[in-house]
């Protein structure tokens, strides 16, 4: 394997990196659940590699249940999206700050 | 020393990363989150984990970016074509990451990590597979109680009372 463990957490930095920028200068809320999944993906890249290279078969199995929490989290998200806009007309967080119907 | 699969698809994962979040467009941004969904399932093959990058696929690729689309096209024209984001704050970000990724990166490549190589066989995923029945079966449980409660409660949210109430008038 000519790889090397120290090449996939850079990436995975990478990514954690792109991601925080997400969150942190986006207002718009999908654009900011676009970069959680970023960050998760990240998580999630992370742990298979530290598990092939141990090797355990616990890094694959963790990822796994992560990728189907994360399915769940996107499913919520997106109906709070829907929820928001419906309530505002706008995807603008900045409009979102009196959560009250 | 990485190989050429490997450059390839980082060039493509964290550049489909960086689309997806700048792109005028919101369906195009989301077609690049698929993009950069889909390197990362490569990532998962090149590090022997088949059954990972499949569910990869099938559950980000082929669900949650179908999903996001979806979302996408219920809101108005001239949203999706807006860039919403703070001026002021974008330099703050884009040094944030910067500062972010130089250091996690020179933490990294200064610890042990670099020296971590193996010559053994990939994980089995008939292993996988007897984890999830063995020693995690009461989270493989809570997982399914837990995909459902959610699922339930987006559809809960979403729904319409107002439209109910007319249909039930009718």
């Amino acid at each position: 394997m000519s790889n090397e463990l120290i090449d996939f957490t850079l990436v995975s930095v990478a990514l954690l990196g792109i991601g925080i920028y997400g969150l942190a200068v986006k207002r718009n809320f999908i654009r900011m659940l676009f970069a959680i999944e970023i960050i998760i993906n990240a998580a999630n890249l992370n742990l298979v590699a530290f598990g092939r290279f141990l090797p355990h078969s616990g890094g694959q199995t963790l990822a796994l249940f992560s990728i189907a929490i994360a399915a769940a989290e996107v499913a919520v998200g997106l109906s709070l999206i829907i929820v928001a806009y419906r309530m505002y007309q706008n995807i603008d967080i900045a409009d979102f700050r009196s959560l009250k119907g | 020393m990485a190989d050429i699969a490997f450059l390839a698809l980082s060039v493509i994962t964290i550049g489909a990363a960086i689309a997806a979040l700048e792109m005028r467009s919101l369906i195009y941004g989301s077609i690049a989150l698929m993009g950069s969904l889909g390197g990362i399932a490569g990532f998962f093959l090149l590090l022997d984990a088949p059954f990972v990058a499949l569910f990869q696929l099938a559950v980000y690729v082929g669900s949650i970016a179908v999903l996001i689309l979806f979302t996408v096209m219920l809101v108005k024209r001239e949203l999706i074509f807006k860039k919403i984001e703070d001026k002021r704050r974008k330099f703050a970000g884009i040094g944030l990451m910067l500062v972010l990724m130089v250091a996690l990166g020179a933490i990294f490549i200064d610890s042990g990590i670099k020296t971590i190589t193996t010559d053994e066989p990939p994980v089995d995923f008939r292993d996988i597979g007897a984890d999830f029945v063995t020693y995690y079966w009461p989270a493989l449980i809570l997982m399914g109680l837990i995909l459902a409660g959610t699922v339930t409660g987006a559809l809960v949210l979403a729904r319409r009372v107002d439209v109910e109430d007319e249909q039930r008038a009718n």
